[in-house]
């Protein structure tokens, strides 16, 4: 397939891997003393295991899973809130396939669905928008999810709805910010990471310049990268040759998609419909400053929150839901733990019964570790 | 003519002559079922051999369109229950059909998809003998569901079955992988994806005939239907204690559902085909049967995938196009398209 499997090339693979092994000596770093590389993105783990690149790496690199998958940072009070909303009879909740297996604290969304709520799961915002123009006597609300890949697009329809005057769809809005959380696992001196790589599509709305403060006031490489298998051997070799040569910088690798200063457009529509919330809570993270986007006062009505008056919009915090008993997730996300290293895993928690969101999303680090085998041992041959 | 209605009632299910009507003039023209009495009476030679065994089988038919590009709800019908016999090497001879019908559904539509059903019965060599009717109201059923069983013939010394595959036994698929996933997903609509995408909804009767004229060794074929390739390799391994080995650059995919299962996120090694099969036979027997098969329009693309092995039992492990191993494992629910 054409720009694809040009990404996917054994040959050129192979010549990363040598240099990578190459800068690993020049570092000195040993099994002992790996050198922690943290992939934000969900989407970046999810490559890493399907090819296989955490057995085909150096064994002195070891790759860290961070909190960028979307679903899996969304705290459990927020998926009860999703799920409220979705059992009103008035109400057509539509939703990315994602979501729908996330377990809230009483049932996921596809188990309301199942109970009689009309849940749908739609491709785009856009879907969504639609819906609410030919059902004008139902209430359609989208689950806006996703860092600042999605955010866009939700910030669009949101617009549309506005300029067409539709009373009947709205944005339980749960959508949040990349740079935040990574202050955040800087800011936490247990935690040991020598460079990042970071989420190419979010780079690709707000550019690179976002990640500044992590070279000039941590002083750590990151670099940011497409999601191809070869793509993430080149950001991991770039990440290792600034820290073989004494360097914190950021990078570009992903230049074929990424402008420098992201996309105007998008940029724009998100400057027009949101602003920051003082705080929003991440599962694992516990509550972050600025790290969640609301929508602007001229777009209340659209605001699903304020509309039924759940969540932030009821006025009080959302009570925090704690997550499952023996649910590790939160430190699987935030990269203290491996997730075979969660005493649930496997056990209490696997595709079929999920405990925690990591399991369920597509993007979940404990999803990947579970289907492409990083859990179960391979025998040679 | 006394079927004057555009779209059916619930009168036509009600048991009286709307209903006579409807069956007569829309099933029973086309079916030529034979006798009018309320079972089918049937023989064939076949069965009169010493050693011979009945196969059964059913199953159930609902999509979302019901017309799709590459056939219908009907022409799905009957290809899945012939080939339900056919892969496990008997020889399809007769179906029923039962239709569950919304009222509302347009007779044109219905009228449409029975004359599939009779161009599928006809290309597979079976007869629809009997059948059965209901119509429920709007709201209870989505359009039509149409439910056939089949009966075929295994004949004496034909053993086709998963735990008859060895390790070193090698795994061919007679066609690309998803096509009728695929095609699927891009009729509904909801997508707003162009593509040129056709079901490859076939019977493959037929293909596994030819295949049997060549090497009478087969051991064990699957049609690879919901769950795609990875459940039926699954499932074969399970059945079988043995472990299988796909190769990633060796897959038979078309750049059309390549590409749609990038952009949504999903795995074709999931998605469903509907003409497609998988069979494991000895290496020996390789080329004869690759060739067999590329004889046939519906085994055009057959290539080999993988092999059995003694190694892992019960479980599907692919080297992928970059060298490393990965486990295929059977299905979680359904495949959901991501977020980003």
């Amino acid at each position: 397939m054409k720009f694809a499997s040009e990404f996917r090339d054994p040959a050129l693979a192979k010549g990363l891997l040598s240099a990578i092994a190459g800068q690993v000596d020049k570092i000195g770093a040993s099994m002992d003393q790996p050198i922690l590389i943290m992939e934000i993105c969900g989407g970046h783990t999810h490559s890493i295991f399907r090819y296989g690149l955490d057995k085909l790496i150096h064994p002195a690199v070891s790759f860290v899973h961070g909190p960028g998958c979307p679903v899996c940072v969304l705290p459990m009070a927020r998926v009860d809130e999703a799920v409220a909303l979705a059992e009103r009879p008035e109400v057509i909740f539509c939703t990315f396939g994602d979501a729908l297996r996330v377990p809230g604290h009483r049932k996921s969304l596809m188990q309301a669905r199942a109970a009689g709520a009309d849940v749908r799961i739609v491709y785009s915002p856009l879907d969504a928008l639609e819906l609410a123009r030919c059902a004008p006597t139902r209430e359609v609300v989208f689950f806006g999810l996703g860092f600042e890949t999605t955010t866009p697009s939700t910030a669009l329809s949101v617009q549309q709805a506005a300029r067409e005057g539709l009373t009947n769809f709205s944005i339980f809005c749960n959508h949040i910010t990349v740079p935040e959380p990574i202050k955040v696992l800087l800011d936490d001196t247990d935690m040991r990471l020598d460079g990042f790589i970071g989420p190419g599509h979010v780079s690709m709305v707000i550019g690179v310049h976002p990640y500044d403060f992590i070279a000039r006031d941590y002083a750590k490489p990151i670099v940011v990268a497409g999601f191809e298998p070869t793509d993430l051997l080149q950001a991991a070799l770039m990440v290792l040759t600034q820290i073989a040569e004494g360097r914190a910088e950021v990078e570009n690798q992903y230049s074929r998609v990424v402008p420098e200063h992201g996309n105007p457009v998008s940029l724009a529509a998100m400057a027009d419909v949101y602003e920051r919330r003082p705080s929003f809570e991440w599962r694992g993270l516990g509550e972050i400053d600025a790290s969640g986007l609301r929508l602007r006062d001229r777009y209340r009505a659209f605001d699903a929150e304020e509309k039924f008056a759940v969540g932030y919009g009821a006025g009080a915090k959302p009570r925090v839901v704690p997550e499952a008993e023996g649910c590790a997730c939160g430190a699987v996300m935030t990269g203290r733990i491996k997730p075979t290293a969660c005493p649930q895993f496997g056990k209490g928690c696997t595709p079929d019964m999920p405990l925690g969101a990591l399991m369920v999303s597509s993007e979940g680090a404990c999803a990947a570790y579970w289907h492409y085998g990083g859990a179960r041992p391979v025998p040679a041959g | 003519m006394a079927l004057r209605d555009t779209h059916v009632t619930l009168a036509h299910g009600g048991g009286g002559r709307a209903m006579r009507d409807l069956i007569e003039e829309v099933f029973t023209v086309a079916f030529q079922s034979p006798g009018s009495e309320d079972q089918a009476r049937v023989m064939d030679e076949a069965l009169r051999e010493p050693g011979a065994q009945l196969a059964f089988t059913t199953d159930g038919f609902v999509v979302t369109p019901l017309e799709f590009p590459g056939g219908d709800i009907g022409t799905l019908a009957v290809c899945g229950t012939v080939n339900d016999l056919a892969v496990g090497g008997a020889r399809p001879l007769w179906l029923s059909a039962a239709f569950i019908i919304e009222e509302g559904c347009e007779i044109a539509l219905l009228r449409r998809i029975v004359a599939s059903m009779v161009i599928e019965a006809n290309r597979a060599g079976v007869r629809i003998v009997t059948g059965d009717t209901k119509v429920v109201g709007r709201g209870a059923a989505d359009k039509m569901f149409v439910t056939t069983a089949g009966i075929g013939v295994i004949p004496p010394g034909r053993h086709m079955a998963a735990d008859r595959i060895r390790p070193g036994d090698v795994a061919i698929v007679s066609g690309t992988l998803g096509d009728h996933g695929a095609a699927i997903l891009a009729a509904r609509g909801d997508l707003a994806l162009s593509t040129d995408l056709r079901s490859d909804c076939a019977g493959l009767g037929h293909l596994i005939d030819a295949v049997l004229a060549v090497t009478p060794s087969v051991r064990a074929a699957r049609d690879l239907t919901r769950g795609g390739l990875a459940s039926a390799l699954n499932e074969m391994a399970g059945a079988a204690g043995v472990g299988i080995v796909l190769s990633e650059s060796d897959l038979p995919l078309r750049d059309e559902v390549g590409g749609m299962c990038e952009i949504l996120g999903l795995d074709p090694l999931y998605l469903a085909n509907e003409g497609t099969l998988v069979m494991f036979v000895p290496p020996d027997q390789t080329e004869a049967v690759l060739h067999a098969m590329r004889s046939r329009r519906e085994g055009s693309h057959a290539c080999v995938v993988g092999r059995a092995v003694a190694d892992h039992p019960g479980q599907v492990r692919m080297t992928t196009l970059f060298g490393g191993s990965r486990i295929v494992d059977m299905l979680i629910g359904e495949q959901l398209p991501r977020i980003c």
